[in-house]
C-alpha cells in the first residue's frame, strides 16, 4: 500500500512526476493548471534534482521537451487547451522524429481565450491531428486524481515502449478538485539511455541524429509506413476501456473523464428507476475502444455519449456501431458541467423507448 | 581556347611520392562526415561548418559535443557535422538546446542557425535563452536573406537589398530596418560572448575559428550564453558570383554589420 494522501489532480500529477523519476519538467503558466508548475518548483529539485524550468511560451516548453527527450531523459510538460494549441507543431516534430515525453492538457473551454471552466473541447485535436502529418499521440482520459497519478506512470512506459509522445487529456475539473488518492513509491531517476538518444557519440560507435526530415518522397513514405506499423501495434495491445454494469444492460451511457464520471452517477440513477443502463468509460482515447462499442451493437438499444463539448467522441461511437444502434449525444460547453439530471432528462426525453411508440 | 590538352593533364599531374604523413599540412577532421554538401558553390556555410567542427576535433570534444541543426539552408548541417544531433522546428533551436543542455549540463552543445532561423521566427527562443544565461554556443549564420526557400528578404537584409519579396529593394519605411540581433543579445546580463565574424578571405576565417574556440571555452566555464555571428554571402539568391558575392559581403554587409566582439568576459 502506497502513502495515502488528499490532493488537488494538478499537484497529484506533479507529485506523480517526481516519483515516477522525471528528469525535468518544462512549462508554462496557465490557468487551470498553474499549480503543476508551482508545485514542482516547490518540490521537484530539492527531493531528486529534477529540471524544473519555466519557459517563455508553451511553443519553447514544447521544443524543451523535444531536446531533453532527445537525450533520452524522461520529461514531461502540462498546460490548458490555448497553450496546448501553441504545442502543436512541437507534437507533431516529437511524433516524426519518434521522441517519447508525456504532456497534460488540462482542457478548458474554447475556442479562443475561452473560459478557464472545465470543457472537452480537445478531443479532436488530440485524437484526430492537431499538428500537422499522419501521427498518433496515444492519449490517456484520467477521471479521477488516483488516475492522475497512475497515469503519469503509465504514460511514461507507455511513451518509451513505443517511442510516441503520450497525451494525458483531462480537464479543470479533474485538475482542480481534491481526492484521496493512494501515491506510488519514488523510482529511481535513469542512469541508462536508449541508443538512439543523443547524449554524445559514443567512441567508436556512430554518432546518432535524431530528425523528421527526409527530402526523398520515396523515404519519407517509408518513414510513414513505418510510423502507421507502430500505430497499428499501439491499436492492437494498449485499448484500455472500463465498464460497468453492461452484461444486462438495454442501454449504455459513455463519455470520457469527467464525463464518464457524471455518468456514472446518472447510471445509478437510471438503474434505481427500474431502467437497465451500463456505462463504457473509454481509457485511452487513442487506440479508441471501437471493438468494445462495436460489440454492443444491435444488442443495446440505445448508447447515450454524454461530453463537455459540442459532440466529438460520439463520432468514433458512432464510426464503431455504424447504424445498428442509435447514438444519442447530450453535451453542455463553455465550462458549463452536465449534471446527472440533465443526463436522464435527456436519456428519458430522446433515447428510452425510442422507436416503440 | 579554355579546352585542357593533354600536355596540360600532364603537367598536372601528382608526384606521388609526396603523399606522406610528414608531407600533410590540411586534412578534413574527424567531425565532419563524407556526405558531400549540397551547399551552393561559394557558399559560406561549408566553411562556418568546417571551422566549427575543426574546433570541437582540436578540443577534443567529438563525444561530448550535442549540435542543434536549424530549419533553413543548414537544415541538413545534421548529415555533415559528424557528432550526436537534433533537428530543431523553425525557429526553435534555442528551446530545443536548453533542453539538452538542461539535461547535460557537463556536454557541449551548440545550436547552428541562419537569419531567418535566429531573428525571425526565433526571436522569442532566442532571446529567452540567452537572458537565462543558458551555457551553449549559438553560431548565427547571416547572408541577409532567406536562402533555403529561394531569395526572401530576412530580418537581417539590408536597407535597399534585393529579395524577391523586397523586389525594388528593401524599404525600411515599410519593411522595417535590418535586425542587428547581436547587439540586441549582448545587453543581456546572461550574455558572455557576442562576436561578429566573416568567413570570405582566409585571415577572416582564422579569426572566426578562434572565436568559435573562445565560445567552447567559455562554455567549459559554463559563463552563460555565447554566440558567434558569421556575417556571410549567398550567391545564388544575391545572384551573384561567388567572388562577387565575397566583394558585397566585404563592400555592403560588413560595413553595416561590423566585425569583431561585442561583448567578451573577462577571464582570469
Amino acid at each position: 500500500m502506497g502513502e495515502i494522501k488528499l490532493m488537488k489532480g494538478n499537484e497529484a500529477l506533479a507529485e506523480a512526476m517526481i516519483r515516477a523519476g522525471c528528469d525535468g519538467y518544462f512549462g508554462y503558466p496557465i490557468t487551470p493548471q498553474s499549480e503543476v508548475l508551482e508545485y514542482l518548483s516547490r518540490e521537484a529539485t530539492k527531493r531528486t534534482g529534477m529540471v524544473v524550468l519555466q519557459a517563455e511560451s508553451e511553443i519553447a516548453s514544447i521544443n524543451m521537451i523535444y531536446g531533453a527527450a532527445g537525450c533520452g531523459r524522461r520529461v514531461m510538460t502540462t498546460s490548458s487547451s490555448p497553450g496546448i494549441s501553441l504545442m502543436q507543431e512541437g507534437l507533431s516534430y516529437l511524433a516524426g522524429a519518434e521522441i517519447p515525453c508525456v504532456v497534460a492538457n488540462i482542457n478548458r473551454g474554447g475556442p479562443g481565450l475561452g473560459t478557464i471552466q472545465p470543457a472537452q473541447g480537445d478531443y479532436f485535436q488530440t485524437v484526430k491531428g492537431g499538428g500537422h502529418g499522419d501521427y498518433h499521440l496515444i492519449t490517456l482520459a484520467p477521471s479521477s486524481v488516483q488516475e492522475m497519478v497512475d497515469f503519469v506512470k503509465l504514460g511514461f512506459d507507455l511513451a518509451e515502449k513505443y517511442r510516441n509522445p503520450v497525451m494525458l487529456l483531462t480537464d479543470g475539473a479533474i485538475g482542480q478538485m481534491m481526492e484521496k488518492v493512494e501515491l506510488f513509491d519514488q523510482m529511481p531517476r535513469k542512469t541508462k539511455f536508449e541508443d538512439w538518444c543523443t547524449t554524445g557519440k559514443p567512441e567508436g560507435e556512430d554518432r546518432r541524429y535524431l530528425t523528421s526530415l527526409y527530402i526523398k518522397p520515396e523515404k519519407m513514405e517509408q518513414i510513414n509506413l513505418g510510423l502507421q506499423a507502430k500505430y497499428r501495434k499501439v491499436e492492437e495491445n494498449e485499448i484500455r476501456y472500463e465498464t460497468i454494469n453492461i452484461e444486462d444492460a438495454d442501454y449504455i451511457f459513455t463519455g470520457y473523464g469527467l464525463g464518464a464520471r457524471i455518468c456514472m452517477k446518472a447510471m445509478e440513477i437510471a438503474r434505481a428507476k427500474g431502467h437497465k443502463v451500463g456505462l463504457i468509460r473509454p481509457i485511452s482515447l487513442y487506440p479508441f475502444p471501437y471493438d468494445l462499442y462495436a460489440s454492443t451493437a444491435g444488442r443495446v438499444k440505445g448508447i447515450l455519449d454524454v461530453e463537455l463539448n459540442a459532440g466529438q467522441m460520439v463520432w468514433d461511437v458512432r464510426y464503431a456501431v455504424k447504424d445498428k444502434t442509435p447514438v444519442e449525444f447530450y453535451g453542455r460547453m463553455g465550462g458549463i458541467i452536465p449534471s446527472p439530471d440533465e443526463i436522464i432528462d435527456h436519456f428519458e426525453k430522446h433515447l428510452l423507448n425510442r422507436g416503440t411508440k | 581556347m579554355n579546352q585542357n590538352t593533354t600536355a596540360d593533364i600532364q603537367e598536372h599531374t601528382v608526384d606521388e611520392s609526396i603523399c606522406s604523413s610528414e608531407n600533410l599540412v590540411y586534412t578534413k577532421p574527424q567531425t565532419l562526415t563524407d556526405d558531400p554538401m549540397h551547399y551552393c558553390p561559394g557558399c559560406g556555410h561549408g566553411t562556418a561548418h568546417k571551422i566549427l567542427m575543426e574546433v570541437v576535433d582540436e578540443l577534443g570534444l567529438q563525444s561530448q559535443t550535442i549540435g542543434i541543426a536549424p530549419v533553413g539552408c543548414s537544415v541538413f548541417a545534421y548529415h555533415y557535422l559528424n557528432v550526436d544531433m537534433q533537428e530543431a522546428a523553425h525557429g526553435r533551436a534555442c528551446a530545443v538546446a536548453t533542453g539538452v543542455k538542461r539535461m547535460m549540463p557537463d556536454k557541449y552543445v551548440f545550436t547552428y542557425q541562419g537569419d531567418g532561423d535566429l531573428a525571425a521566427i526565433g526571436t522569442a527562443e532566442t532571446i529567452h535563452a540567452a537572458n537565462r544565461g543558458e551555457n551553449f554556443l549559438v553560431v548565427f549564420i547571416n547572408n541577409g536573406i532567406y536562402g533555403m526557400t529561394s531569395g526572401q528578404m530576412a530580418p537581417t537584409t539590408l536597407p535597399g537589398m534585393f529579395s524577391t519579396t523586397s523586389p525594388y529593394g528593401r524599404d525600411v519605411e515599410t519593411m522595417g530596418y535590418p535586425l542587428k540581433i547581436a547587439d540586441l543579445l549582448a545587453l543581456l546580463p546572461g550574455v558572455a560572448y557576442v562576436t561578429r565574424q566573416a568567413v570570405h578571405t582566409p585571415a577572416n576565417v582564422r579569426k572566426a575559428k578562434k572565436a568559435m574556440k573562445n565560445a567552447f571555452e567559455y562554455q567549459k566555464k559554463k559563463l552563460g550564453l555565447c554566440l558567434v555571428e558569421i556575417v556571410t554571402n549567398c550567391p545564388s539568391n544575391w545572384k551573384m558570383e561567388p567572388l562577387e558575392s565575397n566583394q558585397f559581403v566585404n563592400d555592403k554587409m560588413i560595413p553595416f554589420y561590423q566585425l569583431g566582439d561585442i561583448k567578451k568576459p573577462e577571464v582570469k
